[in-house]
Parts: structure tokens; sequence; C-alpha cells
């Protein structure tokens, strides 16, 4: 899954080309006089490449802006600016009916399984009902063939194919939310958190149903969550945002290894270390303070109000996201000067 | 919790799960219970509501068979028996009002009428105020501001004065009660559907059925209106006596039904007239009439308690 396989796949012609994208929520503010909005930039300038079936982990502290980015991807919030391409096809702008046939290929599975999933549904008209939009004229024996189909490849009975989400657990329900997802054969899954909700030892089972499909299926992943142990485990590359922007963007092994971005390097230590040991040989995060409103984003870098290393260039110039030799990308100034290594080799 | 649900059968299947998959597939298929079916028998175990229902049901089939039964006309006045207090002798067991008309025939008669504005005006109102507010609260911006707004400009019109003109412009008329009751009636049904559907629409299946492709009107039809029904449905069985009370009020005031026709309300009018000297006109529709609207609240009661999508998610 690491190092030269990804190479590999990066290689080639990529399937989805993210280029400056940009999303902004119009915010009321004021009481009944005054009234008046504020724009708040949700993603600001988001680009990267995915390969087929390359997976890109997505992290960041909630209200980063990473499930605005995948809505975004989607065509399910409008972006201001920035391109989408799909298999060279620009998805921005696109009128409601285009993009509803390209919805076929780009599914989404959603962070809390049973919100995601109609109360008064049964099981098959969950899973079947994407394959009625897109085909509306499908025999009911095909369709009921293929949702236990489906079952079967998620690891579901499929005799249970007339119950209610109610009567599933947690990771059943998300399940169903995947079997819903991979029902038309798309190539590209975004995953909304798809394991916060759940308990530790179903997540472990839910990645690795992702991973196996994933193999199976040739899908292209972009998995976001707020936890870098759960995305180690998955992603071959992974960018990390902040603030609607991205801090680096850099091959799994390289990102646990050798953080680029004081950002990350911070994430990463926060990451609980079962080993007491271990967990004292690395030094504490030492992030100060709380991620600033969106609203009000700092000038110049937007991390530096946290930075331990900032230094006066931080507060005036935006650092540009760059791409360092060793083919990683990172937007900080001082990329070349840190080293913020943890795990020392030997 | 769970588990205590399982049938044998299910309990099986689950310890087969365990092992492999394929013992737990030979069970065939599971049946799943709706959270219908779980409100249906949620809503049994509640007694009041099943006794009310009862009392409902048992009301309707006499309100709708009696009056074919009894051999009394409605406007058939007998002459030997005006102002007859309650008496089996002279066959009329309710007793006569003062022109001698059968005051059981006519209770009965008019609780025909009062249910049918009941029924049919709830109807209409459920009819357009869950399109309408389905419709403004999934569409959102400017739709819902031109919808709801409009939906205001008719609340904010005097209810009687309304009613009072169509009296005068169409003359008195049955159909015109249905209508100025119906007319104001889905105003209160589109609002509170409009507050839930915009709750609704944000969640996340509803995103998934977008991200998944399906059109607004399925969207509409499949993920918002089921999931409505639960709401509209207590709020439906506290409208229905609302709107036999309001009738019954306007019966009262003189602008509803009229002579020969009755309804629970005017018989209560008239009953009020003659109180003193013959108490039993007032107090047969009376009961009827109040009988009626507990046995809703009860109902509407229970279906709240049984629908209560906090006990379930």
């Amino acid at each position: 899954m690491s190092g030269p396989a990804s190479g590999r796949r990066r290689k080639q012609r990529p399937v989805l080309k993210v280029q400056d994208l940009a999303v902004t929520y119009d915010i009321q503010q004021g009481g009944l006089l005054r009234r008046h909005t504020r724009p708040l930039n949700a993603v600001d300038g988001i680009s990267f490449e995915l390969a087929r079936g390359e997976t890109l982990g997505v992290v960041g502290e909630s209200g980063c802006g990473k499930s605005t980015l995948a809505r975004a991807l989607l065509g399910l919030v409008q972006p201001r600016r920035g391109r989408v391409l799909w298999l060279g096809e620009d998805l921005v702008g696109l009128d409601e009916k285009t993009l509803r046939k390209k919805r076929k290929e780009l599914q989404i599975i959603f962070q809390d399984p049973l919100a995601s999933l109609n109360p008064r549904m049964t099981v098959h008209d969950i899973i079947a009902e994407p394959l009625w939009t897109f085909y509306p004229k499908i025999a009911r024996v095909q369709v009921e063939e293929r949702v236990r189909g489906m079952m079967k490849m998620v690891g579901l009975l499929p005799n249970q194919i007339n119950r209610y989400p109610h009567e599933f657990s947690g990771g059943q329900c998300q399940r169903i939310g995947i079997a819903r997802a991979l029902v038309l054969n798309p190539r590209l899954i975004i995953c909304d958190e798809p394991v916060s909700a759940l308990d530790v030892s179903i997540q472990a089972q839910i990645i690795n149903l992702l991973k196996d499909l994933q193999r199976k299926l040739a899908l292209s992943l972009i998995f976001i969550a707020h936890d870098l142990a759960v995305v180690k485990h998955i992603s071959d590359r992974v960018m990390v945002m902040y603030l609607g922007r991205a801090m680096e963007v850099s091959s799994a092994p390289n990102l646990y290894r050798r953080p680029l971005h004081p950002y990350t390097s911070a994430l990463v230590k926060a990451v609980p270390i079962p080993d007491p040991a271990a967990r004292r040989r690395t030094a504490t995060s030492g992030l100060r303070g709380d991620m600033p409103s969106p609203l009000d984003p700092p000038a110049g870098c937007v991390f530096h109000p946290r930075c331990p290393y900032a230094v006066k260039r931080c507060e005036i110039e935006v650092p540009p996201l760059r791409r360092l030799p060793q083919g990683d990308w990172v937007a900080c100034h001082l990329a070349e000067e840190l080293d913020l290594t943890i795990v020392k080799s030997g | 919790m769970k588990s205590s649900e399982l049938t044998g059968n299910e309990r099986e299947a689950v310890a087969g799960e365990i092992d492999p998959f394929e013992a737990a597939l030979r069970l065939g298929d599971v049946k799943g219970r709706s959270p219908w079916e779980d409100a249906w028998h949620r809503l049994l175990k509640n007694r009041a509501a099943v006794t009310a229902a009862i009392i409902m049901g048992v009301m309707i089939l006499v309100v709708v068979i009696g009056p074919w039964v009894i051999s009394w006309d409605m406007d058939y006045t007998d002459w030997d028996h005006t102002n007859s207090p309650p008496s089996l002798a002279n066959g009329h067991w309710f007793g006569t009002d003062a022109v001698g008309r059968d005051i059981l025939v006519r209770t009965l008669e008019g609780g025909r009428i009062s249910l049918l504005v009941g029924f049919v005006a709830t109807i209409v109102s459920l009819l357009i105020g869950v399109s309408y507010g389905a419709i403004a609260g999934y569409y959102g911006g400017v739709t819902d501001r031109v919808m709801m707004r409009l939906v205001d400009i008719i609340y904010a019109l005097p209810f009687m004065f309304f009613v009072i003109l169509l009296m005068v412009v169409f003359g008195r008329n049955i159909v015109l009660i249905f209508v100025a009751i119906g007319a104001v009636n889905w105003l209160d049904m589109a609002r509170i559907v409009r507050g839930q559907t915009l709750s609704l629409k944000r969640m996340e299946f509803v995103e998934a059925a977008r991200a998944c492709g399906v059109e607004n009107r399925d969207i509409i039809r499949r993920h918002i209106v089921p999931n409505l029904l639960g709401v509209v449905m207590v709020y439906v069985t506290l409208t229905i006596p609302q709107v036999i009370l309001v009738e019954s009020f306007l019966s009262f005031l003189g602008l509803g039904v009229q002579e020969p026709m009755s309804s629970w309300g005017a018989l209560v009018s008239d009953g009020a007239q003659d109180m003193e000297s013959a108490p039993w006109t007032l107090v047969f529709p009376a009961v009827f009439l109040t009988v009626t609207l507990y046995c809703f609240n009860y109902i509407g009661d229970g279906l709240r308690d049984a629908l209560d999508p906090k006990d379930r998610l």
C-alpha cells in the first residue's frame, strides 16, 4: 500500500483534479437592525490530484472545512471559485441534470450511520434507491438480486433485506451506507468521517472493509477524518487542513515519520500512544490556544498565532503550498529549516 | 433492549452470524419491523387510547347506521308527544323537542354532519397543508418566503368576518362551512409541516439521496413526507375535534347548518334555549359531542406517545 506502490499510481493520469477550490458561506450577523452578511471561507483555495485506486486522507480539527470540501466535490454545495475536474471535465457550474448523471460515478459515505439512512425505508429500499433513480425501468427481481449481492459484499446477511435501519447496530448501518454508495459501481467514494461515530473495534472492521472493497473494485477514496491514527491505516497520501487551507500534502509514511509542517507535527504528536515508554520519548504537542474563527482568519500564515516556530515573515506573507524536492507538498516558509522528525530511525 | 425483541428464530440467526454466514442465511428472509409497526404496538399498549378508539368506533358506527334503523325521521313532528321527556313507552328514548321531533335521531343525524365536517375539513387541510408546507420548506429561499407570507396574510384575516362574508355573498350552505374551515385550518398544518421539513432536509439521509441524484419530487415523496407523517397524524387527531368545535360554534351562532338539518352544535344551541323546561334536549347532544372530543384527544395523546421519535432513535 505504501511507498513505491503509491508512487507508481501517482504517475497515472489523475481521475480527479481539484484546482483552487473555494467555498464561501454567507453568515448573517446582527439583530433586526443593522443586519449584514459576512463571508466565511470554509474552504479556501484547495488543490490536489487523485489517481485511480488511490486513497487521499484528509485530516484537520473540527471546523477546518473537511466536510465542506467533500460536499463541494460532489456539487452538494456551490464553490465560489475553482475547478473540480472529474476525468477532465469540470463539475463546477454544471446544471442539475448533467451533474445528476455524474453522481453515478461519485458517491459519499456519511459520518452518522443511522442518520444517513431513512428510518422509514427497508434496507432493500435504501440500497435500491440509486438503482431506481438511474435505471427506472429495471425489473424488480433484478434490483433485489443486486441488493442482495451488495449486502453480501459488505458483510451483511442478505436475509435481513426487509429490516429497517433501527434494527441494526451502528457498524451494520455503516455497511448499509457503504452498500448504497457502491451499488452504482462508482469510481470515487468520498468518506466523510465514516468511522468517527463507531466503536474502536468496529472502526477497524469498517476500515478493513473499505480497503478490501477498494482493492477489489479499483476505487479511488477520499477519506476524511479528524483522527490521524485512522487515516494512517488507509491512506496513500494525506492532506492536512487548517482553517480551510491545505497545510501539507504528504505520502502517509512520510507524514508520520517526518512531518513538514509544524501543525502536522502537533497533530501527529497528539495521537495517543499506548506505550508509556514510547510516549515519554516524544515531546508533548505544545499547540497553544484554539483554532481562530474562520470568519476572521489571521493575516499571513493562518497557523502563525499557534505556531511555536513563527517568525515575523509568517505574520505578513501567506506561504504558498509548494513542492519540496522529495515530492511532498507543504505550505510553510520554514519547511527547509525545521526538522520535525518524530520517529528517528533505529 | 435489542435482544429482548428477538424471537427464537432471530436469536438463532444472530448466533449463527458469529460463526458461518451461511448458517444464518439458511433461516430465510427475516421480517423487519417498521417504525410504523413499532408505533402501532406501543399504541395498543396505551389503554386510554385504545378505549377511546373503541368508543370512537362505536360512535361512528351508531351515527352512520342509527338513523336508518330508527323508525323516526329527523324532521317528523310527533304532535302527540311534544316536549316529551325520555321514555321507552312512546318510543322517544331521548325524548322530543318543543315541536315533537325525536332527539335521538336528531342527535345521530347531527353527529353525521359534525363528524363529516370534522373529517372532510381535516382531510382538505391535510392535503393542502402537507404539500404546501413540504414544498415551501424543502425548496426554501424565495419560494419559501413568498409561500409563507401568503399564509401569514390569509392568517391575518379575521375568521368570523370571513365566514359572515361568505354567508352574505353565497347564502347559507353546508359546503361553505367546509370551505371556510378548510381555508383556515390548512394554514396551521402548512406551518407545522414546513418547520418539520426544514429540520428534515438537513438530515444526512436527505443529503445522501441528493448525492445519489434522486430528484427533488422523489426526495419529498420518499424521504420528507413519510418522516413527517408521525407529527402530522398527531396533529390531525387534534384537528378533527377542533374543527367539530368550530362548526358547533358557528352553528351555535346561527351561521352553521340550516334546519331541518342539524349538527351537534346546532342541537346544543336549541337545547340551551329550553334548558330549564326540557333539559334532555341539551344533555344528549352535549354528551355525544363531549365524548367525541374526549376520544379524539385521547387518541391524539396516545399517538403522540407512540410516535415520539425520541423514544426510538
